[in-house]
């Protein structure tokens, strides 16, 4: 059977830099155009009384004809005796980006045209940045309307110079400069006789030097689960090989979830017995253990899994009509996996049409057509690769009010793999002690941090209340949180102290040191102590995690505690029957920098512990890890 | 992998997309050489099963060879034939002689939207391919429909990486298009290795062979000595005439077509 290898390219440049005329050229060119094409075309531009342009070959849809610019990406074949060529048409106004970018995002190779007599314009630019930005690395520059220049050397050279130099900056080595004329058919099919020093190939030649890609056979094995069915006694994973190669017998890891199974067959209809897949393939497979896998789930071999993380950096680029902000939350697919996802961060901003960067702090969101370096926080892990490694499972798209709205492509970083919370396997990347269970661990599975809400207050000010209530409140969102309190300390870890200063002063000391290996084991750990010296709170402070400990002042004034003496207390210190008691016979040293203060006296006990949750949401408490 | 193998996969890879996001899909099966690509690459991708309705739009205007091998299969290949017909546009007498694009619009477009309100299909497989004709070369291969079934072409969302839009709005339904990238050449190469079975009208005999199939009224046949597979992609290989110049109801007006697909057509 002869070859029909097809080579997908796509054609771009600024509007009216001659991208229509050209591929009409092409077309002409290449006998490409069915009998009585140009003929048609010939008459209906009589008919509108409009001259014969080649573009109107390109223009299927009567909206194109009637305002004159291509608006959708179109797919049209043509060939030469290599070949088989799809072009990708991918329009040049403005407000077609998006078509372009689905044009590109498809293409093998690139033709990037710029108008001789206009030289390197905003979108030149632009859409060089875009298909470096989509991995199109063969590229060939085509200095068009070289007719109306004179076929001049020098100014084909200048424009040369100034766009090699630009792509430069990039990191885009363009294969070749070729200077034509598409209205004349200069240096498209054969070499031109008016540019004489111009040495180097026609298009078509060019063209047919480009590569096809090739499913990435070699890579290690990455094969996303698209779907599970049961149409008969058989249990089928489907999906396509992205990357490597799947054999019958071998031991498949499943990321994120980390099972393993082996694979049992691999079944093809009509006939079967096939023991060997490759990339590039849509198979069925089976496994000996009936394992739970589902649709998102990526296959590796259990040496060179893929990264699996919640937190990655990336280069996107935004089509949506609304704005991308910071923290909103939207949808990451990435093969078969769907993930709700946020930005977390913005590093870097830069408007495609003008190519500027944007300082991100002054403003934080990605506007339509904007290209951005950003940190992606997903809800769970998912698995993927960098793109730089393997292509398939290093990009995705971001969809925004149903639709696909961006795409984006994770930069080269080392990340940290959230493989062994889960199972302890370990996967290339990361270095985790085997068997212990860390912090970080805890948190996530409880999908909030750990950490000390420290109350100190005069007796009577409402600490244990505010406690209970809090404790109640917390646990209500579904937090892990554990109130220590003088009637659960006193009785046993401390019950061999007294209220003498010192005691006082060891008493705090074993319930900070508690509370540090609470908030260590990941529990919002609740503490309602009067805790009346300073120093002593310093070195409860001293000991824990920075950002771990909140202190909280639960301030009431003396008089109103008095008042309350909800244990009769006061009265008994007043009668000289208990010494050391604080703020009648001891000193309370109020919190000089406390991370909060609530008065007791103003705000009810709900009014109290909502403040206490409002603080710790604005400290991301659950965010970083429940979004 | 040679191209054909890339374009089976990567058609495998739609439909099942096709078939885990949408409620109620179902593909329109003409019996003609495309759908019975489309049903082939079904039967690879479920594992022998097609999982789904295949919907047969009958005008009685129809070719009895596709009836027959249409009848034929459904026994063979166990499928859930669903026949659509618009029994109230023939009981008025509905025909060609009252305008092709008239019929079209009645017999096959009204006939789909009612067939696609009364089954409630979420999704509709459809064997267009890009090559066909300037309108089916700007499509998606996951393309909605609203609910008067226009297709806005003008704001179509973008396709990036086989991340289809499977979003949708309530009463959209979608357009899968697996054969898009598909030629009519890759067509006859993929049924010749295959040995996907199709019509005996598609190869000459007596001087004549169809290209396209329609209806018998509206559907003309071209000189051809192409009786084999390797004819037939000769002649592919040197015609300069368009696979649809054999369906008069695209010659009526210069964007005849146009407006029909745009309407809900296929």
């Amino acid at each position: 059977m002869q070859s029909t290898e097809q080579l997908k390219i796509v054609i771009v440049g600024h509007v009216d830099h001659g991208k229509s005329t050209f591929v009409g050229r092409l077309f002409h060119d290449t006998k490409s155009l069915p009998d009585g094409k140009v003929e048609k075309i010939k008459a209906a531009c009589e008919r509108r009384g409009v001259p014969f342009e080649w573009a109107f070959l390109m223009d299927g849809l009567q909206a194109e004809r009637d305002q004159n610019i291509t608006i959708e990406t179109a797919q049209i074949w043509f060939r030469t005796p290599k070949r088989q060529y799809v072009i990708i048409d991918a329009p040049g106004h403005k407000e077609f980006l998006k078509n372009m970018i689905t044009g590109a995002a498809n293409a093998e190779a690139a033709l990037l045209l710029i108008d001789a007599t206009e030289g390197v314009q905003e979108q030149s630019r632009r859409h060089g940045y875009l298909l470096h930005l989509l991995g199109i690395r063969q590229i060939a520059v085509l200095v068009n309307k070289m007719d109306l220049k004179g076929y001049s050397e020098e100014v084909f050279r200048n424009i040369e110079k100034e766009y090699r130099a630009f792509l430069k900056q990039l990191g885009v080595e363009p294969k070749l400069f070729i200077p034509i004329s598409a209205y004349h058919g200069e240096n498209i099919a054969t070499r031109s006789k008016q540019m004489p020093w111009y040495t180097g190939p026609a298009v078509l030649e060019q063209l047919d030097t480009f590569e096809v890609a090739q499913p990435q056979q070699n890579l290690p094995l990455r094969f996303p689960v698209q779907d599970v069915y049961r149409f008969d006694e058989r249990r089928i994973l489907a999906g396509r090989i992205e990357s490597g190669t799947l054999k019958v017998g071998d031991k498949l890891l499943f990321s994120p979830r980390n099972k393993v199974s082996v694979v049992k067959s691999i079944e093809t209809w009509p006939t079967g017995g096939r023991t060997e897949a490759k990339a590039g393939e849509s198979v069925g497979v089976t496994l000996t253990e009936q394992i739970y896998v589902e649709r998102g789930q990526v296959a590796s071999h259990e040496t060179d899994a893929p990264i699996e993380t919640d937190v990655f950096n990336a280069k996107l680029f935004w089509l949506g009509r609304q704005n991308l902000e910071v923290g909103r939350k939207v949808k990451l697919k990435l093969t078969t996996t769907e993930m709700e996802c946020q930005i977390q961060s913005i590093q870097k901003l830069i408007d495609a049409s003008t190519l500027q960067e944007i300082d991100p702090k002054t403003r934080p969101y990605i506007a339509r057509n904007d290209v951005a370096e950003i940190t992606v926080r997903t809800k769970n892990p998912v698995a993927f690769d960098n793109y730089d490694h393997i292509v398939p499972t290093g990009r995705f798209v971001i969809v925004d009010g149903r639709q696909v709205c961006g795409g984006g492509i994770i930069s080269k970083g080392e990340y940290p793999d959230r493989r062994d919370v889960l199972s302890g396997i370990k996967s290339t990347n990361i270095f985790w002690t085997k068997g212990e269970v860390t912090r970080d661990a805890r948190e996530r599975r409880n999908k909030h941090k750990g950490g000390v809400i420290w109350l100190t207050g005069l007796s009577g000010a409402g600490k244990s209340t505010i406690a209970t209530e809090l404790e109640r409140e917390l646990f209500q969102m579904g937090l892990h949180t554990y109130v220590l309190d003088g009637d659960n300390v006193r009785h046993g870890l401390s019950a061999n102290l007294g209220f003498a200063p010192e005691d006082r002063t060891e008493n705090i000391r074993r319930v900070a040191e508690v509370a540090k290996l609470f908030a260590d084991a990941g529990v919002l750990v609740i503490t309602a102590f009067i805790s009346p010296y300073r120093d002593d709170r310093r070195l409860a402070r001293s000991i824990m995690k920075e950002g771990d400990f909140v202190e909280v002042y639960v301030n009431a004034p003396v008089e109103v505690c008095e008042q309350r003496d909800p244990k009769g207390l006061y009265k008994k210190a007043r009668a000289g029957e208990i010494k050391n008691f604080t703020g009648v016979n001891a000193p309370y040293e109020a919190p000089e920098k406390p991370e909060l203060v609530i008065h007791t006296d103003r705000q009810t006990v709900s009014e109290s512990a909502a403040g206490i949750i409002d603080y710790l949401k604005l400290q991301h408490i659950d965010q970083d890890f429940a979004i | 992998m040679d191209h054909l193998d890339k374009l089976e996969h990567q058609s495998i890879f739609i439909i099942r997309e096709a078939f885990n996001k949408i409620d109620r899909l179902a593909m329109l099966w003409s019996v003609g050489k495309d759908s019975q690509t489309i049903l082939w690459l079904a039967r690879k991708a479920f594992c022998g099963h097609v999982p789904f309705p295949c919907v047969f739009m009958e005008t009685s205007f129809d070719m009895p060879e596709l009836i027959e091998l249409r009848d034929k299969l459904t026994k063979e290949w166990k499928l859930n034939l669903v026949i659509a017909r618009n029994d109230e546009a023939l009981a008025q007498g509905m025909n060609h002689k009252l305008g092709r694009v008239t019929c079209c619009s009645a017999l096959l477009k009204e006939n789909l939207k009612k067939i696609v309100e009364k089954e409630k299909y979420g999704g509709l497989i459809v064997g267009v391919r890009r090559d066909e004709d300037p309108t089916r070369a700007k499509e998606r291969y996951f393309s909605p429909r609203d609910k008067h079934m226009e297709w806005n072409v003008e704001d179509q969302p973008p396709e990036l990486w086989d991340q289809f839009n499977t979003d949708l709005a309530g009463g959209t339904h979608l357009r899968v298009h697996p054969l898009l990238h598909w030629t009519e050449m890759n067509i006859w190469e993929y049924a010749q290795r295959e040995s996907i079975p199709n019509v005996q009208l598609y190869f000459a005999k007596g001087g004549k062979r169809y290209r396209s199939l329609g209806c018998v009224p509206c559907t003309f046949s071209i000189d051809s000595h192409a009786d084999t597979y390797e004819k037939i992609r000769e002649e592919l290989r040197t015609t300069t005439k368009s696979e649809r110049s054999v369906r008069a109801q695209d010659q009526e007006s210069e964007d005849a077509f146009e407006k029909l697909r745009r309407d809900g057509y296929m």
